[in-house]
């Protein structure tokens, strides 16, 4: 039972669980159109920050927790997590060296690859959902990613 | 988990290889669940050993907006109780009075229906519901509410509130249910027009405030303040109950459609109490057998 990422493991199971109660919180419109897919951000802090503590299969999970959790078609997010996360988890010793500006704009692009294959399963499971407003929400995701890492970064030592 | 432990050979060349592995293996197997899953109750299991795990965290997240409900309605002074209580005692009396009137009248129409031999109304029974502040999805028009199949809710039932249809439920857990309202883009409801009884189909925006009726010729007799009501074809909502009322009729000579836009009578995005409804398109029965789907109850 000697596992030195317990405490990391334990760590990203809290987060992951605040930050799906709060993705159910109400929202007023506007704040709600840019509402950050938040945790799909904590899973990619850490992948990207301790990728031994989490792998593939915590991104699946919790995905699929949030598709049950939101009531969508069963394994979209999952989907949508796992591909993210094998990035993140690909390149993560060259995105942990990028600027934070860099890092963000990073982030931004995986926030829109992962709204695109929301997008594509929504038109292929039949609940077509054409708005451009989908992309605020990796605005709002990018935007939240500094505050983020900073609070995270400060909270959990890097492994 | 286990497997994804041990990470000692981290930076070898195999590493990536097996990384990307395990993402198409995890990826092949979403889009397995996705397939079962759009299938009717083809992940049925799944579904339903999440739900029971998702379904205390949707009470935690509901829990601070319970609280406060409960604050507020405790620190309420006694003069505003007291202004509350007269204005519904005024509004249960005129109540009572159109009540009176409504009776006779349906005794009346029964009397009259038994003479033309017409199958007799449908029996409705009904139950409340508190709709659950919990957003499922942004960009959906979606809700929770506070019944499940203990209930014996069942799917593609009508939800209302006090003003007109509120939606339908579409998926039953054990204890909440989700319900799909009226405005969403996914939704589309049986209606006619109250003063000329022409039928249409009045289609969801995915704005709360916003109804579409895409199928009217350019010629069609609607006009603005035209009120909606539920045709009762489909099978899914009882006949004439309020919808809509047409807000802009807009024609365009080159169209051969009329562009029709409606406002939802009920208050989608502020009411928290709604009403389930049990009926029966067509009892042949008496309406005193009017417990539906007492057998459905049971399974979750």
């Amino acid at each position: 039972m000697n596992d030195p990422y317990a405490t990391h493991r334990l760590h990203a199971y809290i987060s992951a669980l605040i930050a799906l109660l709060l993705s159910a919180i109400p929202l007023p419109h506007v704040l709600g159109l840019l509402r950050p897919d938040l945790l799909l951000l904590v899973v990619i802090w850490f992948a990207l920050m301790s990728p031994r503590s989490t792998g593939l299969l915590y991104a699946f999970s919790w995905g699929l927790l949030l598709d049950a959790f939101s009531g969508v078609l069963l394994g979209q997010h999952a989907l949508g997590f796992v591909a993210v996360s094998f990035f993140v988890h690909h390149f993560h010793l060259r995105m942990r060296m990028f600027p934070l500006p860099h890092q963000t704009f990073v982030v931004l692009i995986l926030l829109w690859l992962y709204q695109f294959l929301m997008f594509w399963i929504d038109g292929v499971s039949g609940h077509p959902l054409n708005e451009w407003s989908r992309l605020l929400a990796g605005v709002g995701g990018a935007l939240c990613w500094p505050l983020l890492s900073g609070l995270f970064s400060s909270l959990v030592r890097r492994h | 988990m286990v497997a994804l432990r041990d990470r000692g050979a981290r930076f070898a060349p195999t590493r990536v290889g097996s990384l990307a592995w395990r993402a198409i293996a995890l990826i092949a197997l979403s889009l397995g669940i996705m397939v079962l899953d759009s299938r009717h109750d083809g992940a049925g299991l799944l579904r339903r050993s999440l739900a029971q795990v998702v379904a205390p965290l949707h009470r935690i997240v509901e829990a601070p907006f319970a609280l406060r409900d409960a604050i507020s309605s405790s620190l309420t002074t006694r003069d505003a109780l007291r202004l509350q209580v007269t204005t519904l005692e005024a509004q249960n009396r005129e109540n009572a009075l159109t009540l009176q009137r409504l009776h006779a009248i349906e005794l009346e129409n029964e009397r009259l229906q038994r003479l033309l031999d017409a199958s007799p109304r449908e029996a409705i029974r009904t139950l409340t519901a508190r709709v659950l502040q919990v957003d499922l999805d942004s960009a959906r028009q979606r809700v929770l509410i506070d019944r499940g199949s203990v209930d014996q809710v069942t799917s593609a039932q009508p939800v209302i509130d006090a003003y007109g249809v509120y939606g339908q439920t579409t998926r039953i857990n054990a204890s909440t249910t989700e319900v799909i309202l009226l405005s969403d883009a996914n939704h589309a409801i049986p209606v006619q027009i109250e003063r000329n009884g022409l039928r249409t189909i009045a289609a969801g925006t995915g704005d709360p405030n916003r109804l579409a009726l895409p199928y009217l010729p350019r010629n069609a007799d609607v006009q603005v303040g035209d009120k909606l009501v539920t045709s009762g074809l489909g099978g899914t909502f009882p006949a004439d109950i309020p919808v809509a009322t047409v807000t802009e009729v807009r024609r365009d000579p080159s169209q051969p459609l009329v562009q029709v836009r409606a406002a939802p009578n009920a208050k989608l995005d502020r009411d928290r109490e709604v009403m389930l409804v049990w009926y029966k398109p067509q009892v042949i029965s008496t309406p005193a057998e009017a417990t539906p789907h007492p057998a459905k109850g049971k399974s979750p």
